[in-house]
């Protein structure tokens, strides 16, 4: 290792298999309970060093986990989660647990509701370890943005985790848990499972619940998980997929056993290789990285072919417009009105409203609801926002033409890895950049799935992005499988 | 883009945004900047705004603007939608709790006209 990374340390533990855990917990090997007591002890012995959980949902969770062990000991059925550790990240509200989203405005807040992704989840027998660290808001790609602080990379402390689900992607890297729960609106889930070399999954928007979600911007915001390998991200998945009344734009799609869809296999399937995804910018360890995977796909049985995505340079201000338009309109509710932070010294609603905001909300929220408002302000809707909604279809349908002639799209997930703390902190616009790669499929609102394929020498995962069509989750997966089997 | 009047509707995106425009945004979104930050986010804007005007090499002419996914044909989006029935909700004390200032009935503000 280079001599400037001396002070980095490494905090990387792979966490056992669901299967795995299972068998030990189903032939009273492990006691749920005992097993819920071990990872906190991991998380009391790394968590000062790597600041990836905000609070610890300690009662719930050990209560949960009683239950577990209870209905082992009786022989009752057990969920598919039966037992296993898992963590949420902080823009998912849990009942009477701190819900900040990275924010000093919500500071205190406790929500009264579970989200529906959350109670899915325990209704699967999931033990529910606390609340991870993520960028204000959600809105960031290096987990810098958090008011408690910025996680630190497992892999290498000296590095970002990637953000904004970056307190999710290490806890799963780092053994805190053994899956977690993430958010993505234009790459917060995939960018950091690739930093952290763990798998990170976006569902179709519409596939999972955004109930209970701290909304950023909605048309673009899906709940995905993380876990340490394909199959047991595809088993996450299953159980928090699905319909909910209480979310309109979910999908009413039956949701298919991705755990054996997983299984089925990547042979015959059709892969399409994007030029614009591998053109300047692209670190040259990334590309031969992930040109390395392609390759493990065609000796998988895959047919490589290239397709053509040409508005994809489009993409980054077309999503930092939309994002933001419905990020100003979504942030006006913290106003110190119905929860959260008040400013004490006001003595006028106007003033309590600007003032509790201007101390509440970081600089990059402050600037992205700056930036929502003015592309939304009289004169400049049609030239900003309305484009960028044209430029957005465009995007969508380019997709569904290449998905046409292939079934999966691989691309790395970032044009680099993980990079040094405080080094974009100074300039927003080459922070948006590193999103360049996962921007598009947010805005045509297709799944994929981030899987780890290889290192750059100084030992750095690498994630390649795999993009399947609406609803084809299993076809991703199949494809991230094939990767992964690859790596060893 | 053609650059209308001066309270015109239409401007184009390649107007500069100026410290006036930045106050005017803040106060639209109850933000309020310290003079420091204002300069900041002047130049962070002005930045992004000018990367942001590439969009203007597309011709968009006639193209449906997308606002959501379920929109989109082939994108299998949300169904149907709920019946309109009244179902429990969250309990007001539950939720009142949570105010910084109520009563348990109201959420209590500061005044709302000056006088």
């Amino acid at each position: 290792m280079p001599s400037e990374t001396k002070a980095a340390e490494t905090f990387v533990e792979k966490p056992k298999t669901l299967a795995e855990l299972r068998g030990d917990l189903a032939a009273g090997r492990v006691k749920a309970t005992d097993l819920a007591a071990r990872y906190y002890e991991r998380i009391e012995e790394v968590n000062p060093r790597l600041n990836v959980y905000l609070s610890l949902t300690k009662e719930r969770a050990l209560e949960q986990a009683a239950r577990v062990d209870a209905a082992t000991a009786k022989g009752d059925p057990l969920g598919v989660l039966a037992g296993i550790p898992v963590g949420i990240k902080d823009v998912l509200v849990m009942k009477g647990a701190p819900a900040t989203a990275g924010s000093k405005i919500l500071e205190g807040y406790r929500p009264p509701y579970d989200a529906t992704a959350v109670s899915k989840l325990e209704a699967a027998g999931a033990v529910l370890l606390g609340k991870l660290n993520c960028d204000e808001f959600a809105m960031g790609s290096s987990n810098e943005n958090s008011a408690y602080g910025p996680v630190r990379n497992p892999v290498d402390t000296e590095r970002v985790p990637g953000g904004s689900s970056g307190g999710s992607a290490a806890a799963v890297a780092a053994n805190m848990a053994v899956a977690t729960l993430g958010s993505d609106t234009g790459g917060s889930i995939r960018q950091p499972a690739s930093f952290c070399g763990v798998v990170g999954v976006l569902p179709t928007y519409g596939r999972v619940s955004r109930y209970g979600l701290i909304a950023f911007a909605s048309s673009l915001d899906r709940v995905g998980p993380f876990a340490a390998n394909v199959r047991d991200a595809a088993t996450m998945l299953g159980v928090i997929a699905g319909q909910d009344p209480k979310d309109a734009t979910s999908s009413p799609a039956p949701v298919p056993d991705y755990a054996v869809e997983s299984d089925k296999g990547a042979e015959g399937l059709r892969i399409g290789v994007p030029a614009e995804y591998f053109a300047e910018g692209l670190d040259p360890e990334v590309r031969a990285a992930i040109e390395k995977g392609i390759d493990s796909l065609k000796a998988a049985g895959c047919a490589v072919k290239r397709v053509g995505l040409p508005h994809t340079r489009y993409a980054i201000p077309t999503y930092y417009l939309v994002a933001t338009a419905e990020a100003s309109a979504n942030l006006a509710r913290f106003d110190g009105v119905r929860y959260g932070y008040r400013s004490p010294a006001s003595d006028t609603l106007s003033a309590m409203y600007s003032h509790s905001r201007d101390e509440g909300f970081g600089a990059e929220v402050k600037r992205r609801i700056l930036l929502g408002t003015y592309a939304l302000s009289a004169g400049y809707y049609d030239a900003y926002y309305l484009k960028a909604q044209q430029v957005r279809r465009l995007l969508a349908e380019e997709y569904l033409r290449a998905f046409a002639e292939v079934d999966a799209i691989v691309t790395p997930t970032a044009p680099m890895a993980a990079f040094r703390l405080g080094e974009k902190t100074g300039d927003p616009l080459a922070m948006y950049l590193a999103d360049i790669y996962t921007v598009t499929a947010s805005l045509a609102g297709i799944c994929g799935v981030t899987v780890p394929c290889g290192a750059t020498q100084a030992g750095l995962p690498v994630g390649m992005q795999v993009l399947a069509a609406h609803l084809n989750e299993g076809t991703a997966f199949r494809v991230a499988r094939a990767v992964e089997a690859a790596q060893s | 883009m053609i650059e209308k009047s001066e309270d015109g509707d239409d401007r184009g995106m390649t107007a500069k945004v100026t410290v006036k425009d930045v106050e005017r945004v803040a106060e639209l979104a109850h933000l309020e900047l310290a003079p420091e930050e204002t300069g900041r986010m002047l130049n962070d804007l002005n930045a992004i705004l000018d990367y942001v005007a590439q969009l203007n090499e597309l011709d968009t002419a006639g193209v449906t603007p997308l606002a959501q996914v379920s929109e989109l044909e082939g994108a299998e989006g949300a169904g149907a939608r709920r019946a309109d029935a009244v179902l429990p909700s969250l309990d007001r004390c539950a939720v009142m709790s949570q105010a910084p200032e109520t009563d348990e009935v109201f959420f209590k503000v500061p005044k709302v006209i000056e006088r």
